[in-house]
């Protein structure tokens, strides 16, 4: 195992509906339940859309009109599997060359039972939090602490 | 997103600071150091350094005479914690969104 330098984040929760539904509220449906809280735009969000094939984009439309892309669909394999590219930097802004990977993958448990994973790697590429990680593991002096939370962190990535 | 995220991201969004952490990130250094073949002035570098150590991105230890500037690890580490509570959130709101529209 190559651990990341920052561990993904990885989360899973259990839905009560069809694999097909889940992976349909998700993609198409993404407009009913993505947070409004957070977005790169300076005029309120009105719309989150995500095209639904490889390739597609992934993006929001404010209520000004102006749209504010997040990223794009590197993997569309309905109705188990996705995976997005998270294109917005730590500046919190859209950057084309800058990728995190978002993977999601709709499992069914039962006919109307889906687990879905999401794991969003990649953080690593947070170039100033790579740096300053690799830096402050330089800097060992008085970093202790820091060390063991790398030392759990490693241990969260491990499978 | 909690305010220290917010101030984090802010911080960061200047990029006069985004190239002090740079710098930072590679090994700590003093203000003087810092400074060395900036456009910008000495109290300047300080000014983006006290915005950078309260946006928790920076901190500082006394060595000798000096004062060493570092980057904090939580303050990145915020970023990602941030990412992870977003996720909770935006899966949680999936959940109830699936759950209550009715299947077709």
């Amino acid at each position: 195992m190559t651990p990341e330098t920052v561990a993904p984040v990885r989360k899973q929760i259990v839905v009560n509906a069809s694999q097909e539904h889940v992976f349909k509220v998700f993609t198409r449906d993404i407009n009913t339940w993505w947070p409004r809280e957070h977005h790169i735009g300076t005029s309120p969000l009105a719309q989150a859309m995500l095209e639904p094939h490889a390739g597609g984009r992934w993006y929001a439309i404010c209520e000004d009109g102006s749209e504010c892309d997040t990223g794009k669909v590197l993997a569309w394999d309905p109705p188990r599997r996705l995976v997005l590219a998270w294109q917005i930097t730590a500046q919190w802004q859209f950057d084309p060359e800058f990728v995190t990977e978002v993977e999601v993958n709709f499992v069914a448990d039962g006919p109307k039972t889906t687990t879905v994973t999401l794991e969003h790697r990649n953080l690593a590429r947070y170039g100033v939090a790579a740096e300053a990680f690799r830096a402050s593991i330089d800097a060992a002096g008085g970093w202790g602490k820091l060390l063991e939370s790398l030392a759990r962190r490693a241990e969260e990535a491990a499978p | 997103m909690s305010t220290s995220h917010a101030r984090a991201f802010v911080a960061l969004g200047d990029p006069t600071r985004q190239l002090l952490m740079e710098r930072l990130a590679k090994r700590p250094m003093p203000v003087g150091k810092l400074a060395e073949g900036l456009s910008i002035t000495r109290p300047a570098v300080s000014q983006h350094l006290k915005v950078l150590h309260e946006a928790g991105l920076v901190t500082v230890k006394e060595v000798g005479t000096r004062h060493i500037y570092y980057i904090d690890p939580r303050g990145v580490d915020a970023m990602r914690t941030w990412l992870d509570k977003f996720w909770d959130r935006a899966l949680a709101a999936l959940k109830a969104a699936a759950e209550e529209e009715s299947e077709s």
